[in-house]
């Protein structure tokens, strides 16, 4: 039987990737000052999170502005759905399988 | 064993971030409760006027204007339409007042993108609503007055129920049943009014207090 451990994605280790995540998969966008309130992290940590998934092409970051202040917007990509859902199915078989 | 419990907190995280950043969680059961109290107060202080009682306009014009069939408009001078207007303004602060109690509890932003959805989304069926209704007292359409306001609000709830908690929906549907039945019994529209908007707040926002709050002040107390 195929250990569903493999299936566990290195990526979404953290509470915070989790939370970011989870976030983006039931929100179209969610800018930065919402995930910041949501998972209750600083700046540096929030965007070093973010910045990382960006590069695995898990999401997505869109840059806008609104007047002077700069509204940065995070979304999911196809790749980090799947990729996220995996996760998720590999959780539950965690606790399946031992259980 | 560790790597199930690992697993298992992993999953509720997840569903606990999607539930926070989606839906409006901080919404009070005791909001329902004030609201539910301000609608019964407001259809006791509104009930002689309706059956006859007390003169239902506020002056004497008003009354000549209608009794010669100038109708529209003609409900801004009674009674019963500022009753409303006041009931309407003390449910909505007094359910207010509670829910911010909450989500300052819980440390949660009152005026998030959550709360913004909410209100957008409850807010549509409401205004449309109210616009019919006016409208229709052009038509001397009074008795479905009570109908009218259960079904939009009925329908509201239905629509923004997506974006709170999980009640809503289903105090949505009861509203929108009752709202149906009274259709059918336009004599007691004040009754229906009343368990719409009073009993049915009540019922719902004691049963969500009961279920989401209860625990918090538990908690509370023990620390």
């Amino acid at each position: 039987m195929e250990n569903p451990i493999y299936n566990l994605n290195k990526l979404f280790d953290s509470r915070v990737r989790l939370g970011i995540m989870s976030a983006l998969l039931v929100n179209d966008t969610v800018n930065f000052n919402d995930l910041k309130e949501l998972l209750q992290v600083t700046d540096g940590n929030l965007a070093s999170h973010t910045k990382a998934l960006e590069e695995a092409n898990i999401i997505k970051i869109k840059k806008s502005f609104i007047g002077k202040k700069t509204n940065t917007n995070y979304s999911i990509t196809k790749t980090g759905e799947k990729l996220f859902n995996q996760h998720i199915e590999a959780l539950e078989k965690m606790i399946g399988r031992i259980k | 064993m560790n790597e199930a419990n690992q697993s298992s907190q992993d999953l509720q995280a997840i569903r606990q971030y999607m539930e926070k950043s989606s839906r409006f969680i901080s919404l009070s059961g005791l909001s329902g409760i004030s609201a539910g109290i301000c609608a019964l107060a407001g259809a006791l202080l509104a009930y002689p006027y309706i059956q006859g009682t007390k003169q239902i306009f506020i002056n004497v014009k008003a009354a000549i204007a209608f009794a010669i069939g100038e109708s529209y408009l003609i409900i801004l001078n009674t009674y019963v339409f500022w009753i409303a207007v006041v009931t309407f303004i003390t449910a909505l602060l007094s359910s207010f007042f509670f829910t911010y109690r909450k989500s300052k509890r819980q440390g949660l932003p009152i005026w998030g993108k959550t709360a913004k959805r909410l209100l957008i989304n409850l807010a549509i069926p409401l205004i449309v609503g109210a616009i019919f209704l006016f409208e229709m007292a052009r038509f001397d359409a009074y008795v479905l007055f009570a109908p009218g306001c259960i079904l939009f609000y009925g329908l509201a709830l239905l629509n923004a129920s997506k974006y709170t908690l999980q009640e809503i929906r289903w105090l949505g549907i009861s509203e929108l049943l009752l709202g149906v039945v009274a259709l059918y019994f336009l004599d007691y529209g004040i009754y229906f009014w009343a368990f719409g908007f009073g009993v049915l707040h009540i019922i719902y926002g004691g049963y969500m207090w009961w279920k989401y709050e209860r625990n918090i002040i538990e908690k509370e107390a023990q620390a």
